[in-house]
């Protein structure tokens, strides 16, 4: 059984969606993000990597492109003690409380 | 909540945006009236206000790297595609030595990452997948669009090519071999694409109009000339 990343030739009849998303800010904040940690030798392409293939497999199935990117991201700060998981919920919250919650 | 519903969150750490009475930014495009903050978006945005504070990334920093983004498209690809077309040295070139072509030409790979010239011929066809993710010469053709993303191309690509590009409008001869090549982040591909016929005596910039993103990923054919 591959890995779930690892998804060449997995058996699916789903068809490719060729509509393009509206990226939201957060995305484009995210992406960038990555590069920002890259240039400062905080985080590199294959930690991104390594910390997207360690998503849990239901959560990688069912969370979009930057949903991973940033879980990946989160992931690997905290791994290097750069932010606290505490912090970043905190501080999370505070955000989520101001702009209310997903319905 | 509904994956990729997200809303601009005035997330900049410094709060230099306009803001009306209840505290949300009024001035910044995309925000809207019911904005809310999925789960993933607000721990992004924590983080990055975090970054910030504590001193690791400059205010400023981010955005900076996302008006970069605007510099990386798919004509910078065709630009190459329609040289190669139009200058045989240099598309000897291009083949032979693809990253010092492509840096001698301007362009900054990702990462400096390796990158692979291949060229479609009426015998073969190079169709690109990453399968493992996304790699992609964002270099040369701006970031992968969605569908390059998604689990149902990652997969098809490598178990039924023909099948794919049909979707994508491409209808191979069956005597042509498909070659699917597999991405990863130390290597990037690029195709050139078969020269459309009627195209005898175009400039390169006549030509490039031609060349589209999907046809430079393996999956379509370039426009032709009644089709620009």
């Amino acid at each position: 059984m591959p890995a779930v990343h690892d998804r060449g030739g997995l058996p699916t009849d789903e068809p490719i969606d060729r509509q393009e998303h509206e990226w939201a800010d957060w995305e484009r904040q995210t992406q960038s993000l990555r590069t920002v940690l890259d240039q400062r030798g905080i985080m590199n392409v294959d930690e991104l990597r390594r910390g997207i293939e360690s998503i849990d497999p239901a959560e990688y199935e069912s969370s979009t492109y930057f949903e991973r990117w940033s879980a990946s991201i989160e992931t690997i700060l905290v791994e290097k003690g750069v932010l606290s998981r505490a912090e970043i919920d905190e501080r999370a919250q505070a955000l989520r409380d101001r702009w209310g919650y997903p319905g | 909540m509904s994956k990729g519903e997200f809303y601009d969150t005035g997330w900049r750490p410094n709060d230099d945006v306009h803001r009306d009475e209840d505290g949300r930014p009024h001035d910044h495009p995309g925000v809207q009236e019911d904005a809310v903050l999925g789960v993933r978006a607000s721990r992004a945005l924590a983080m990055h206000e975090l970054l910030v504070e504590k001193g690791v990334i400059n205010d400023g920093e981010v955005d900076e790297a996302i008006s970069r983004w605007s510099e990386r498209v798919p004509s910078n690809g065709a630009t190459l595609v329609a040289k190669a077309w139009s200058d045989p040295e240099f598309r000897t070139r291009l083949l032979e030595h693809p990253k010092e072509t492509v840096v001698e030409s301007g362009f900054v790979p990702e990462h400096n990452a390796d990158i692979i010239v291949l060229e479609n011929t009426s015998q073969v066809q190079h169709m690109v997948v990453c399968t493992l993710c996304s790699c992609y010469p964002t270099a040369l053709l701006g970031p992968p669009p969605d569908w390059y993303k998604s689990f149902s191309y990652r997969s098809r690509a490598v178990t039924e090519p023909r099948k794919v590009m049909s979707e994508f409008g491409l209808e191979l001869e069956h005597d042509v071999e498909v070659r699917v090549v597999d991405s990863n982040s130390e290597l990037r591909f690029l195709v050139i694409p078969r020269r459309p016929e009627g195209t005898e005596g175009w400039s390169e910039a006549q030509l490039a109009t031609l060349v589209t993103r999907d046809s430079m990923i393996g999956v379509a054919a370039p426009l032709t000339p009644g089709r620009v």
